[in-house]
């Protein structure tokens, strides 16, 4: 076991946030098509509020923070809390468009230790980076920005969503990251908005795409063992849970609210009247996520994919159910290994015939 | 009679600014933001890093929180201290002078 994965396994035996992903606004540059968020100011934390929450999550035991937004750098005052944040000690991970990084700004991230920054680039064609982002010229900014943060010698990382509408790019995003000598992250999962409204998963890439995604060697190492069938749950897979959600991790809005994580908005506490460390013990809400286990998964749990699926317990919360299956991943362990989820056979029972007969030829 | 000059010069050590560090269940954590090697300290690596202020000396460390904490022989825990301090000197994330030093603030 890795020093990372033992003392991840320490904190969930002690009940410790080890990872918190924080908002510091949801005001963006860009209007990307796939965004889940709404850009209206509704009253976000100020410098002092954002402060002393880096204070009480230092206390509680925060290790890796990632701020992000809406366009972190919208906040005039970024960099004083960065600032306060390294003082504090964290691991701060940071995610941006780059549209607002010039030389200055990437000689003031390396300064502050800022670990990494990720950066979203949709396409490595301008004009299909810029119709998704909604902003002309994003993309030529955006690769500069990349540029000036590696001449800092900082850790950069390509974050791209793979959508119906660049889908043929990918590769070609992936020989740009290799050009400017930074990794590459490919997501090719689009999430309702946090209001619930489900227009945006039209954008979605079609299911039968992700198979070719599947089967990218360069994207999933050995694709053999990346799509094999799942083996068959052992004790040990029906105890345990989904992801760090609530467990060892949580997302903090502008606004001060709580959720277990930024695609699981299930409202646990508010920072504006409560303490970090009353949320995260004893919000019933988290308490509740902790509780499920696989075993508890009602349709789930009797799944083939039930120890490999990249199940989202906040993707399943937004279908309507945290202990339902979250369709997006049922469809990535179908197109992975061609076997059908438990959920998908429930639902259409006569798409799947119980015994396919291929041609030998 | 000459006095004997002091056999073991004295030394300071001060934490890096360029690390993340956190006490999680009495275990330090330390991640260094240069290469991002990660650590754990144990209990007496712990009370040593929290005591690396730059300011005070690496003999009043080990004989004023080292020793009577965990009760072991002064010139081992010297020696231990200094294998230790090396180590983490080597991956940035301690600085050793034979001066004091301008360190960042205690956690």
């Amino acid at each position: 076991m890795s020093l990372l994965a033992e003392m991840n396994q320490k904190a969930l035996t002690l009940n410790i946030p080890l990872s918190v992903h924080l908002d510091v606004t949801y005001r963006c540059n860009e209007r990307c098509v796939h965004c889940y968020l709404d850009h209206d100011d509704h009253g976000e934390m100020t410098t002092a509020e954002i402060k002393e929450i880096l204070n009480q999550l230092s206390d509680a035991g925060v290790f890796f923070l990632t701020l992000s937004g809406g366009e972190v750098l919208m906040r005039r005052d970024f960099f004083e809390i960065v600032e306060h944040a390294r003082r504090l000690l964290f691991n701060v991970k940071m995610k941006t468009n780059g549209v607002m990084i010039r030389e200055p700004e990437a000689r003031r991230i390396r300064e502050l230790g800022v670990e990494q920054v990720q950066i979203s680039l949709y396409s490595h064609r301008p004009e299909i980076h810029d119709a998704i982002t909604k902003l002309p010229g994003s993309f030529k900014r955006t690769v500069q920005a990349i540029r000036f943060l590696k001449s800092q010698g900082l850790k950069v990382v390509i974050a791209n969503v793979l959508m119906a509408s660049n889908l043929f790019d990918n590769t070609g995003v992936m020989a740009l990251a290799k050009d400017l000598n930074v990794p590459y992250t490919l997501d090719p999962t689009v999430s309702p908005k946090m209001d619930g409204d489900t227009s945006i998963l039209a954008l979605r890439i079609p299911a039968s795409e992700l198979q070719q995604v599947f089967r990218n060697k360069e994207l999933v190492g050995n694709v053999e063992e990346f799509c094999a069938p799942p083996p068959a749950p052992g004790e040990d897979i029906m105890d345990g849970f989904p992801c760090s959600a609530g467990h060892t991790a949580c997302y903090i809005t502008p606004y001060g609210d709580v959720f277990p994580c930024v695609q699981f908005p299930l409202p646990s506490g508010n920072l504006r009247r409560q303490k970090f460390a009353d949320i995260w013990q004893h919000s019933p809400q988290l308490n509740e996520v902790r509780s499920i286990r696989a075993r508890d998964l009602p349709t789930c749990s009797a799944c083939a994919h039930v120890g490999t699926c990249t199940r989202c317990p906040g993707l399943a919360f937004m279908e309507g159910n945290m202990r339902g299956p979250s369709t997006a991943d049922c469809e990535k362990s179908f197109q992975r290994t061609g076997i059908p989820s438990a959920n998908m056979l429930h639902k259409n029972r006569t798409s799947f015939p119980l015994i396919q007969i291929q041609s030998i030829a | 009679m000459r006095r004997r000059r002091k056999l073991i010069a004295e030394k300071y050590i001060a934490r890096s600014s360029a690390i993340a560090a956190r006490l999680i269940g009495g275990e330090m954590m330390i991640m260094s933001a240069v290469d991002s090697t990660f650590f754990t300290l144990n209990e007496i690596a712990t009370l040593i890093w929290q005591a690396a202020d730059g300011r005070t000396p690496l003999s009043a460390i080990v004989t004023d929180k080292i020793c009577p904490e965990f009760e072991v022989d002064p010139g081992q825990a010297r020696r231990d201290a200094e294998q230790f301090i090396n180590d983490l000197c080597q991956h940035g994330i301690l600085t050793m002078s034979d001066q004091p030093i301008n360190a960042p603030e205690a956690q």
